[in-house]
């Protein structure tokens, strides 16, 4: 019997510190849902023992649903992350695709305009932004995020895409166009389809980093009805000095469930997504 | 697959236009260089005119040259700012990094349910920051956050915390978060650079007699090192212009104490309509971030 001292080592190599990476990771996760279930007499008093819930209730989602316009943020939310996270891999893809397996003039600058406007930062853009928005008079619309989120998604999905495209063989698209297929006829049935992988990797990523986008909304969407997710939460449960914690926590955990749900599913896509190379976080 | 055979015949039509390497690739390009020239470079260069203007919301401008930046430079305001971003970015990067090698090697141990693991390991990076962080905003609460009802409880402290409320405390809870957040991403992608290394590799090391530490340093390290920078010039990168976090937690508070450059342009910018100011603050950072880019792609490039 060696399993004793395997255990042990095996204990404090793997379960100890793993355990420990799941609860550091987790806690602020399990703090939302049981604070979005507890009533408000246990919620504020400092005597009940706050780590679990002694009365669960559901009022606090209640009140959000029917008090607040969260529905509203939600499908806004919802509106343009698929919207902007399809313009952008449809035009990640175009900028991509040359950009991986062409040679033509300019093609440097290209990549690295590309390269540049991926790792340029938001901040730098926002305040001249604002006023170009103004101006425009598109402010509180959605128009103004739907144009505005596609400059950070599409260098994110263009430099993803880039590596993909670079590692299908020259050879089976040279073969496709000695059988008469155009240029176009050889991305479209033989290059892209090969890609799937990486185009749902970047569309999962573009969708979560619609979801995350906060600044530009922020500025942008002054007015409720036009709000997103975040945005409604922070402006309006947060009043003043009072703080609507369970319905905050009931609106943090319902916000975060269409992401949770795409990354469910397509965990796979977004690990390989991260380790493709770069990502924005 | 050969239904559209090549067109013979000298005229430029389309089709055969398309076929011709150079037009395909700027016919493919040109919709996206268009929008990133009309909504990034744009508004980029724009940004620059803007901070040499004292410019309110719905004024014109008036011409300043670097007058904006004379007065940032003169206020001791920006440079507390300067030392918080510094102080938050250079702290954060050394805790995720460690962190984040700490997650990798343990989590590239065999074991049942790690995909599993992987996945809820993840969650905190893939979460919408302004949400996660309400409830980080709820575990600081003055009154009742559950670290101090902790801490009081196991008799460690007599009375709470105000962590919000107080400067030192305040960057401690910033530090917390995107450590919090960021450890995902350095454990994940260093998780895929420990998987790459062939067990063979130990196997002969360790025949060798090298000791788990001596293999760790000389095996492991070496290894993920490209991949361990790249990681972090990108992490760098994006603390350094970190908003989200300090905005929702602190708005900089108390007193500017965890003020950074990004919420303080903000702050310029948007909520005092300060445009022109506002420009010139956010351009401030634009130094360090243009040498670490440039950093980042030279190392790329090497590789």
């Amino acid at each position: 019997m060696v399993g004793g001292r395997e255990f042990g080592t095996r204990l404090l190599r793997l379960y100890l510190p793993l355990a420990v990476c799941l609860i550091l990771m987790l806690f602020p996760f399990y703090w939302m849902v049981i604070t979005s279930i507890k009533p408000n007499r246990e919620l504020y008093s400092q005597k009940i023992m706050p780590l679990i819930v002694h009365q669960p209730t559901l009022k606090h989602y209640v009140d959000l649903l029917t008090e607040t316009n969260f529905l509203t943020w939600t499908y806004n939310t919802m509106l343009v992350a698929i919207i902007t996270t399809a313009v952008s891999l449809v035009l990640g893809t175009t900028m991509a695709y040359p950009l991986a397996r062409m040679k033509f003039p300019g093609a440097a600058v290209v990549a690295i305009g590309v390269a540049a406007t991926y790792l340029v930062p938001q901040p730098l853009l926002f305040i001249p932004m604002a006023d170009i928005i103004n101006r425009l008079g598109l402010g509180n619309t959605l128009t103004a995020v739907m144009l505005t989120y596609p400059t950070l998604l599409i260098p994110f999905s263009a430099w993803l895409l880039m590596g993909y495209f670079k590692s299908v063989p020259r050879e089976l698209e040279e073969a496709a166009r000695i059988d008469g297929a155009s240029r176009v006829q050889a991305m479209t049935r033989i290059v892209l389809p090969l890609c799937t992988p990486g185009l749902l990797s970047a569309g999962i990523f573009a969708f979560t980093l619609a979801q995350n986008e906060f600044l530009y909304a922020l500025i942008f969407l002054a007015k409720s009805e036009v709000r997103t997710v975040p945005v409604g939460v922070i402006t309006e449960l947060i009043r003043g000095d009072v703080f609507y914690w369970g319905q905050l926590m009931a609106a943090a955990l319902l916000g975060s469930v269409p992401v949770a749900i795409i990354y469910s599913f397509f965990v796979d896509y977004y690990v390989a997504g991260l380790t493709a190379g770069s990502v924005k976080t | 697959m050969a239904r559209a055979a090549p067109e013979v015949g000298g005229r430029a039509s389309p089709r055969r236009l398309l076929e011709r390497e150079g037009a395909f690739s700027w016919i493919m390009l040109a919709p996206g260089v268009l929008f990133l020239i009309a909504f990034v470079a744009y508004p980029f260069f724009y940004g620059i005119y803007l901070s040499l203007q004292e410019r309110q919301v719905a004024k014109a401008g008036l011409f300043v040259g670097l007058g904006n930046f004379v007065t940032l430079f003169h206020d001791g305001v920006f440079w507390q700012v300067s030392r918080n971003t510094f102080l938050y970015t250079i702290v954060t990067t050394v805790l995720k990094l460690l962190g984040g090698l700490a997650m990798a090697l343990v989590m590239n141990q065999a074991f049942r349910g790690r995909n599993l693991a992987r996945a809820f390991l993840l969650l905190p990076f893939i979460v919408p920051t302004i949400l996660s962080t309400i409830a980080w905003m709820w575990i600081f609460d003055p009154t009742f956050s559950v670290i101090n009802w902790t801490l009081v409880h196991t008799g460690a402290i007599r009375t709470g915390f105000s962590w919000l409320g107080n400067a030192t405390l305040a960057m401690v809870a910033i530090i917390i978060v995107n450590t919090w957040r960021g450890i995902p991403f350095y454990g994940i992608t260093l998780l895929a650079g420990l998987q790459t290394i062939s067990p063979e590799l130990y196997e002969a090391a360790a025949m060798d007699g090298a000791s788990i530490n001596q293999r760790f340093w000389h095996v492991t390290l070496p290894i993920i090192k490209p991949i361990l920078i790249i990681v972090t010039m990108f992490s760098i990168i994006f603390t350094f212009a970190d908003f989200q976090i300090v905005y929702a937690l602190t708005h900089g508070g108390p007193a500017n104490a965890t003020q950074v450059y990004v919420t303080y342009a903000f702050d310029l910018g948007m909520s005092a309509g300060q445009l022109g100011m506002g420009a010139a603050a956010a351009l401030t950072m634009l130094p360090a971030l243009v040498l670490l880019i440039i950093g980042l792609t030279l190392y790329l490039r090497r590789e």
